[in-house]
This record gives C-alpha cells, sequence and structure tokens, in this order.
C-alpha cells in the first residue's frame, strides 16, 4: 500500500514537472495605472499565440520599487520583468542589474521619440522599452480665462500665469486659480517644484554634485510657488498632489493645472486648453519628462523569453492592438512613447491633447548641461536623489503649509541635502 | 437632591451618548468604505460628500473577474489558520510552563519576547529577503508566510495565554495531581477547560493579526503565496483615480473578519483587554 502510495506521489510530481517544463511562465511586476492594467487584458492574445503564461503583480509605486530593489539587490529571480522608471533604468543599466535590450528590424528603435529613449539608455544602449511616456503641460480652463479677459500661452511668463490665476480665482464661487502638487514626496510636490527652480535658472547640485538649495535662484522659484499657490491655490494644498487635484479638476474647481500630460486623457470637464509650460527665462527643464517602461533584471531564467515579450508590448503592433481590441479603442493606447502613435488619424481624433503632449514630450532636456551637470529633468539619475527629494519634499511642503518660512526651509533643505551627499561620497 | 445622584443621572445619559459618538466615528471610515466601493469611479473622488447615488455592483465584478479576488482570499484563508495553529501548539505548552512552573528567569523571557516586537520590520527586510529567497529558497511559499506570521504573533499569543493560566488556581492543578492525573489529563480534563475562553480569543485575536498583516505578506509574495493585503496594496495608484474599486477590494478584504468579529464579540472584548473583561 505505502508503495503504491509512494508511486502515485512520484507520478504526480513527475506529471507536474512535465507541465511545468512544456510552458514558460512569467511573472511581470506593474505599477497600478490604467494602461498596465489595460494589458493585462490585451496580452491574453499573446498567450494565445505563443504559449507563454503570464503571472502579474501589481504593486503601488514605492512598493513596486521597493520590492524590485531587493529583488535586484539579492541576485534576482522573482520577477522576469519590471516595470521602472526614467531615474532607475540609467542607473541600474550602468550597474548591469538590468539586461540590455537589443530588438528585431521590425521594432523601428528609431521611432521611439528621442528624449524617452535618451532617457531609459545609458552609453547609447536601451537599457528599458517605454511603456507609456508623459512631460508636464499647463491645462487651463479657457472658458474662465476668456471670461475673465486674460490669456494663457505656450512656454509663458510666470507672471503671466500669476495674472492669470489672480484673474480667474474666485474661491466664492468654488474656483481656484491654479491647482498644483504641495503632497510631499520626490515624485510628488517636488517633480513640480524641480520644474519652477529649473525655470528659474536653479538646480539641485552644482558640477562638483554640491547640492546648491540655497541659490537664489531657488529662493526665488519657491517664494513665487508658495504665493502663487497659496494665494489662488485650493486651501489644504500641501495634501493635493496627482489624483487629489484631478478629482477637484473634474469638479470644475480648478482654473489651471500645470501637471502631466497624462492627466489631459483623464479631464472630463468642458473648456480645457492646453499650453506648454511657462518659466522665468529659461525654458530648459521648465517641463518634466518620466516614461514607465519595461525590463528585464538580469537574474532573470527566463531572459530571452521576457524580452520577446517586452518587444511585442511596446511595439506599433501592441499599440493597435489596445486600438483594436473591443473593449478599449484610440483613446486607450498608451501615449508618449512613439512617434507613429501620434500619425493615426483615428488617434488625433479622440485625443485633443495629442499635438500637446508630443511637443512637451519632445522639449523635454533631461541632458545633463552645464547649468544642470546631472541627467533628468524633475530628478537626478543618481542612486542618492529619492533620498535627498523626499528631505526637501518635507521642507517644501512645511514652508507652502505655513509652518516654515521660505528661507527656513531652504536652509534645512540645504543642510539634509548637503548631510545625505556628503555621507554617499560625493564631496 | 445630593450632587451625588446628579452627577449619577448626568452619567446616565452623558457616557451612553459619548460612547455611540465616538463608536459612530470610528465606525464612519468602515461605513465610508463600503459606501464608496458601491460608487463608480468618478462618483468615489467627488470632493463633497456624495450619500446619495446610483449604485453599482461593477467594482466587485472587476474585482473577481479582473485582479483574481478568491486567490488571494485562499491564501490569506490557508495562512491565517494555519499560522494561528502553530502558534497555538508552541504557545500553549510554552505559557503553561511559565504560568506553573516559573523559574527565576521567567519573567525576564516574558519582557525579552515581548521585545522582539520593538524590532523595526523594516531593519530585518535585506536580510529576510537574502534569507528566504537566495538560501532556504521558501520565497513565495505558504510555508514561509505561515512562518514568519507565527513568529510575528507569538510573544502576545504567549502573553495573553500566560495571564488566562495564571488566574486559574494551582490548588486546582495540585489536587488533580494527588488525585494522580497524568499532564496530559492535567492538560485536557483541567486547564484547557478552565481557559477555554481565554484560549478562544487568543485564537481570534491571533487570526485577526495574521489575515490583517501587510509588511511581509506583501514583501515576501510574488503570486503564489500572495494574500489580500497585496491584492489592497496592488490598487493604489499614483496617476489614476479608483477609489471605487480600491473600496470593492478594502470592503471584500476586511469584510470576513469583520462578520467574524462581530459573531465573537464578547471573546474579542475579552481577549483585548487580557481577560479583565469576564
Amino acid at each position: 500500500m505505502k508503495t503504491l502510495r509512494l508511486s502515485g506521489l512520484a507520478m504526480a510530481v513527475a506529471v507536474g514537472l512535465g507541465g511545468a517544463a512544456s510552458a514558460t511562465e512569467l511573472t511581470i511586476a506593474i505599477v497600478n495605472n490604467g494602461h498596465m492594467i489595460n494589458m493585462q487584458k490585451v496580452a491574453e492574445v499573446y498567450t494565445k499565440d505563443t504559449g507563454v503564461k503570464l503571472n502579474w503583480v501589481s504593486l503601488e509605486e514605492g512598493v513596486l520599487r521597493e520590492q524590485v530593489t531587493s529583488d535586484t539587490a539579492t541576485g534576482g529571480g522573482q520577477y522576469d520583468i519590471i516595470n521602472i522608471g526614467m531615474q532607475e533604468a540609467p542607473i541600474w543599466g550602468a550597474a548591469g542589474w538590468i539586461e540590455p535590450l537589443n530588438f528585431g528590424a521590425s521594432y523601428d528603435v528609431n521611432d521611439m521619440l528621442p528624449a524617452i529613449r535618451n532617457g531609459l539608455s545609458h552609453n547609447g544602449t536601451l537599457y528599458a522599452a517605454p511603456f507609456y511616456g508623459e512631460s508636464s503641460m499647463v491645462m487651463y480652463r479657457k472658458d474662465l480665462t476668456d471670461a475673465a479677459g486674460v490669456s494663457v500661452r505656450d512656454n509663458d511668463t510666470w507672471s503671466n500665469i500669476k495674472a492669470a490665476a489672480a484673474a480667474i480665482h474666485n474661491p466664492d464661487a468654488g474656483i481656484y486659480g491654479a491647482c498644483l502638487r504641495g503632497k510631499p514626496g520626490w515624485g510628488d510636490n517636488m517633480a513640480f517644484i524641480t520644474t519652477v527652480v529649473n525655470s528659474f535658472g536653479g538646480a539641485w547640485f552644482d558640477k562638483d554634485m554640491r547640492p546648491t538649495i540655497d541659490s537664489q535662484q531657488w529662493h526665488d522659484a519657491i517664494n513665487f510657488y508658495v504665493d502663487l499657490l497659496g494665494n489662488y491655490g485650493p486651501p489644504g494644498s500641501e495634501g493635493n498632489s496627482f489624483n487629489e487635484i484631478l478629482a477637484l479638476y473634474n469638479e470644475g474647481k480648478c482654473g489651471m493645472w500645470i501637471d502631466a500630460t497624462i492627466a489631459a486623457s483623464f479631464l472630463e470637464v468642458d473648456g480645457v486648453a492646453y499650453a506648454q509650460s511657462p518659466n522665468a527665462g529659461n525654458p530648459v527643464g521648465a517641463n518634466w519628462l518620466w516614461a514607465w517602461a519595461m525590463a528585464v533584471p538580469a537574474g532573470s531564467p527566463n531572459a530571452e523569453e521576457s524580452k520577446k515579450f517586452i518587444e511585442w508590448a511596446t511595439s506599433k503592433d501592441y499599440i493597435k492592438a489596445v486600438a483594436n481590441h473591443p473593449e478599449f479603442g484610440w483613446g486607450s493606447v498608451p501615449t508618449g512613447t512613439r512617434s507613429s502613435t501620434y500619425a493615426y488619424p483615428e488617434f488625433q481624433a479622440v485625443a485633443g491633447f495629442a499635438a500637446a503632449e508630443m511637443a512637451a514630450i519632445e522639449s523635454a532636456a533631461p541632458e545633463a548641461t552645464d547649468l544642470k551637470p546631472y541627467v533628468g529633468v524633475q530628478f537626478a539619475a543618481i542612486p542618492e536623489f529619492p533620498e535627498v527629494g523626499i528631505a526637501v519634499a518635507q521642507e517644501m511642503a512645511a514652508a507652502l503649509s505655513g509652518a516654515k518660512s521660505v528661507a527656513d526651509a531652504l536652509a534645512a533643505s540645504q543642510k539634509a541635502a548637503t548631510a545625505i551627499m556628503s555621507e554617499a561620497g560625493y564631496f | 437632591m445630593s450632587p451625588f445622584v446628579r452627577s449619577s443621572r448626568f452619567g446616565t445619559f452623558f457616557w451612553p451618548i459619548l460612547a455611540w459618538v465616538l463608536a459612530l466615528l470610528f465606525f464612519f471610515p468602515i461605513f465610508w468604505m463600503v459606501l464608496t466601493s458601491f460608487k463608480t469611479d468618478a462618483d468615489a473622488v467627488k470632493p463633497e460628500f456624495l450619500f446619495f447615488f446610483t449604485p453599482t455592483l461593477e467594482n466587485y465584478f472587476n474585482m473577481t473577474e479582473n485582479y483574481d479576488y478568491w486567490r488571494f482570499a485562499i491564501n490569506s484563508g490557508i495562512t491565517s489558520v494555519f499560522a494561528t495553529l502553530f502558534t497555538l501548539s508552541v504557545g500553549v505548552p510554552a505559557a503553561y510552563a511559565m504560568a506553573f512552573n516559573p523559574s527565576r528567569h521567567t519573567k525576564d523571557i516574558l519582557v525579552w519576547m515581548l521585545s522582539t516586537k520593538m524590532l523595526p520590520a523594516a531593519a530585518v527586510l535585506y536580510p529576510m529577503t537574502f534569507l528566504t529567497k537566495n538560501m532556504l529558497g521558501l520565497f513565495d511559499t505558504h510555508f514561509l508566510v505561515i512562518l514568519v506570521l507565527s513568529l510575528i504573533n507569538l510573544p502576545i499569543v504567549i502573553w495573553m495565554l500566560f495571564t488566562y493560566f495564571k488566574e486559574i488556581p494551582k490548588e486546582i492543578i495540585e489536587a488533580g495531581k494527588m488525585d494522580g492525573v497524568s499532564f496530559w489529563g492535567e492538560m485536557g480534563d483541567i486547564v484547557l477547560p478552565l481557559a477555554w475562553g481565554g484560549l478562544a480569543s487568543t485564537a481570534l485575536l491571533c487570526f485577526i493579526f495574521c489575515w490583517n498583516e501587510a509588511y511581509w505578506t506583501v514583501r515576501l509574495t510574488t503570486t503564489d503565496a500572495a494574500t489580500l493585503s497585496k491584492l489592497i496594496e496592488g490598487n493604489r495608484a499614483p496617476e489614476g483615480l479608483f477609489f471605487g474599486r480600491l473600496s470593492a477590494v478594502s470592503t471584500a478584504a476586511v469584510g470576513p473578519i469583520v462578520v467574524l468579529g462581530w459573531f465573537c464579540q464578547k471573546q474579542l472584548v475579552r481577549g483585548l483587554t487580557f481577560g479583565a473583561v469576564k
């Protein structure tokens, strides 16, 4: 009897192993956004065609970063494909934590928007393929600006933006002139604040990577930001980020919003118009650049199959697969990655923001310059940046809420950033 | 009328009203979460309080069709039940030994066990990941989740059981011994029946703690052993308003535990007060 049981067990194990060996399974860690959720349905056809089973693990952005970092640092293997952003891709590529990506001619890598491609590469090698990309732009209520007799132009001056916000600001009617990010976080308030600082000619670090947060440009930029949002923003702005402002905007409570271009596809109010990001004399770095991309951890045992899937999921064919999917359509295709997407008349017909979005992405400048000696627009592509960004973000929220003066907040930020960079061995 | 009587009448009205106000205050977030789960995503994010709306089950259908709710729920059930059983199987003898045969180090051991709860979980995240993934190969297995949940809850379970066992008069045990009752008879016929209420409330609390644990269950699993905590975590979105869906997932995750708590209120209160309420 015992022998019979053991034989049965052995057979079950053998069958199980046999089954496991016959079909490749890929485990994919994804950030929870609409495009990635849609992909789970669109990719059913990939499984049907190739037999490759896809296991999706959806994670909140912060937890995703933490899990992927600890997985990669412990040799990988937990995930075959990971969602990473523009901040991580060049750093991890340089460290050898993710595999370089080389695709066939039909993939048409030159169709990829150059700024996005450069931001996901290191020394000219692509390490992560973009799934969707974004920049930032002004989304304003033209009906309100027209009624107030003011206008918002492409690459406007900040003083004109402030004047327009003041003209349409009517808190008694529940309309606030400018809704901007104030919630602390390196990807929250600091994404927007950094573009303002850049537009005033400031940067996070000098050429020796010493923080320059106590510079005059930072003082001017933060004083302007606190003045604009404090006087013409909704109450409690220090708690607002993308989602909170989107909710306010769709309630008709925001006259103007400067944020991610992807927001345009979520707007449901009438009378919205778009303009390129304002600046205070320096347009370089006044609009951010970000992409969520797919990469293969160096430890993945299924690297080749993973690359094949990424090649499909970021291809022109995938864009068409979403457009032709019965549950989605052209309004749901991931944007900000390929020039060809913007050329489809069907896409142009449903995406009134398409031209403004593409112009914003194309004008974004992540490369290092004399003024900004590091890669990245709203972040610096160095491993220490999240820590620096979080510390400064708290101080900026304190300045916005009035808990601290701008001067004190900047002094505390400079001190914290200097300590972090010094400890990391930059100087 | 004496001030005492006035104060007593005042208390008759004041304390129940205060208790109701506090209860409603604490319950409101749960109520709002359940209400939001029946709203569309567009209704869910409207800044004003929206009590009247057209209810929809869309979020619940979406949760079961697209998010594989049942897989996560089954994993939560398996890991919580087995972790509770394992914790009790270790905790009962340990608490018994310390309650009825204390040594001069018993107090130190109890304090030491509790002190392990003071270690921030994040401090051992990397070693735990490395150990379970690279050395033991246990990452993303039910066994690992059960083990971790058991170890996390063991100190509190031993403390609770120790408190209950201490309530049992030693004379009863001694009388049993004089009558020639064996160790197992002592446990089965005397200790456990007398501590049954405490044991049940400890088991219930342990199960709830296991079900709700999020830090390790999110970080030590991928797909095979992922629990409902991971499902909730994955529904948070930085760019996109999915509060209706998130509320539905959260409601479905806490639902079973709320129902269980509702039926076992008495034991729960007794457990939470370490036996002070009988």
